[in-house]
């Protein structure tokens, strides 16, 4: 049998349930939610598998797997884990889980993942920069009214619409 | 008194387990508003679909309402949370990347964790990419690693920055999203209406939203007319849980800890001394700071101390306890971590090390050396100070 994908739901009611689980975070862990910190325990986790002697030498691996410290021993791992489980949950009651490439109507499969990874790469380097991604930043910040986590979320949607209209054609019908 | 640490309370197992249903919690929000999809992510940056927008900003408006409405009843201590450090820069740079990530991939990294979790082959290698990409900023981060660290304010609000009120920032938060809700409503509609031909106009039509609207709007007057708690009324909310260590007396440290703590390079020691000027201008101990007990109401004179590394500690010192326990109480509820109280202030100070010598030598009794410790049997004094390494200004993105 196949489901057929139910509509989204409503921005507004999204987005209090949002609000209500980042306030769960709060009242019962002190810190809200976060992403990119875990991805950055996968990637010293899986440099040190192959190199572990590098893991130890540069600064940003080093605080979260040297020596014998495990990186992924981290409750943001298991947020992550969970984010993971919440998605497959969601996306299989309303009819959404289904092996597919989302992309814009004038470019091929292989374009859009090439840009998928390319985006990815410089998603995850500006977030270690910006010390946060969306999630923990801006969505986190910004409910405890962080000046740094405002300034930052502004930035993500200045850099987005400066460059929306070069790569117009990833996107357009 | 929330925030609960989760992990002190049920263990390691029990706590990583509640982390996994808030992000349970977390995915299912994000899936269900359709952030699965690249094309409704992308869309947001050519005005078509401003789903990103009204589902983060709601987000950000009703946690923040509901942490500062708890705050402001009592049923919550602000200064426990984790707020993320200001680095005002290396944000800002940091956020324009990702902002042109977001428009080349189409994915934020939470989001392309719930395309993967769908099923999403573009989403997979969106994440793929993010891996790669925090550890390519790794190896080149020396290049520009003073930049990295620059312009840096720990705990700094929005708030502050305005020099509001916490309630009537957030208040303005929440005018301000409503705006831009209506914004993003309008412009939506300016796009179908463009497409089918139908005459636009600035009204609105959607009365759940206007009643909604409302609410919000209430809320943050609420929040705004009950004010957060000054330390005196967050004392007698949160009495219960912190008069133990003043009634055991585990806080009062014996001088001779005071000696051995100050000679400590590991440890940073703040002394505040609460006596009158002409009483610390005739002797005060060496690296200490005259204060009153007004100064410690002020946020702004709080705020330093409150940001105490983990190896901070504060000790407090005055001519009776009422006053110490008083300061004492004020610190504690805006968040000073390492806080202690010397006994008996300074009466007995000097009676202490008077006549003592090192080597045959007097010393300066206003920064007694550590070799002072040998001439005092071991038992003259139960140690206090217990470093507390909670760090709570991380949070999960480290």
């Amino acid at each position: 049998m196949k489901k057929i994908p139910k509509k989204v739901k409503n921005p507004y009611f999204a987005g209090t349930i949002l609000g209500v689980v980042l306030f769960a975070a709060f009242a019962l862990t002190h810190s809200g939610l976060g992403a990119s910190g875990a991805i950055s325990r996968i990637q010293v986790a899986i440099t040190k598998l192959f190199w572990s002697a590098h893991v130890d030498r540069v600064g940003t691996f080093a605080a979260m797997g040297a020596g014998d410290r495990n990186a992924l021993d981290h409750p943001s791992m298991f947020l992550l884990i969970g984010t993971f489980a919440g998605g497959l949950i969601s996306a299989w009651y309303n009819g959404r889980l289904k092996i597919e490439i989302f992309k814009g109507p004038k470019i091929t499969n292989y374009q859009r993942l090439f840009f998928a990874l390319l985006g990815g790469i410089i998603m995850g380097y500006g977030a270690r920069f910006a010390r946060g991604c969306t999630s923990g930043q801006a969505l986190s910040g910004g409910a405890v009214l962080s000046l740094g986590s405002w300034a930052f979320m502004f930035s993500v949607f200045l850099g987005g619409y400066a460059v929306a209209y070069f790569v117009r054609r990833l996107w357009a019908d | 008194m929330l925030p609960v640490d989760i992990i002190a309370e049920l263990g390691k197992a029990g706590g990583y387990a509640v982390f996994f249903l808030i992000g349970t919690g977390f995915g299912i929000a994000l899936e269900l508003a359709g952030f699965g999809d690249s094309r409704r992510l992308a869309a947001q940056f050519y005005l078509k679909d401003m789903t990103v927008l009204k589902t983060m900003f709601t987000g950000i408006l009703v946690a923040c309402l509901l942490i500062f409405l708890s705050a402001a009843l009592g049923l919550l201590d602000f200064s426990q949370l984790a707020v993320n450090q200001t680095f005002l820069w290396p944000g800002i740079v940091g956020g324009l990347i990702m902002g042109v990530g977001f428009i080349v991939g189409g994915y934020c990294p939470g989001t392309s964790l719930v395309a993967t979790a769908s099923f999403k082959i573009d989403g997979l290698f969106f994440l793929v990419g993010t891996v790669i990409g925090a550890g390519l900023f790794g190896e080149s981060l020396p290049a520009f690693e003073d930049f990295w660290n620059s312009s840096f304010t720990d705990r700094f609000l929005v708030s502050d920055w305005l020099g509001w009120s916490i309630g009537a920032t957030v208040f303005g938060v929440t005018i301000f999203a409503l705006v831009m809700f209506y914004v993003a409503e309008k412009v939506e509609e300016y796009f179908k209406y463009k497409a089918t031909g139908n005459a636009w106009s600035w009204k609105i039509t959607k009365r759940p939203y206007l009643y909604g609207a409302g609410i919000l709007i209430a809320v943050a007057a609420l929040i705004w007319a009950i004010g957060q708690p000054d330390p005196i009324r967050k004392w007698k909310i949160m009495e219960n849980k912190y008069s133990g260590q003043l009634v055991s007396r585990a806080v009062f440290i014996h001088p001779l800890e005071y000696v051995k703590t100050n000679n400590e390079s590991t440890i940073k020691l703040i002394t505040l001394d609460l006596r009158p000027n002409k009483d610390f201008a005739a002797f005060h101990l060496a690296g200490s700071e005259n204060v009153k007990l007004d100064n410690l109401l002020d946020a702004k004179f709080i705020a330093p101390l409150a940001q105490l590394p983990p190896n901070g500690v504060v000790v407090l010192l005055a001519d009776n306890d009422s006053i110490s326990i008083k300061a004492w109480q004020y610190l504690k509820v805006q968040g000073v971590i390492n806080l202690y109280i010397l006994e008996n202030g300074l009466h007995n100070w000097n009676s202490l090390f008077a006549d003592k010598t090192i080597h045959g030598k007097t010393f300066n009794p206003a920064s007694p050396p550590v070799e002072v410790l040998q001439l005092f049997p071991k038992n003259t004094y139960i140690t206090k100070i217990k470093i507390g390494s909670k760090k709570r200004a991380g949070g999960l993105c480290s």
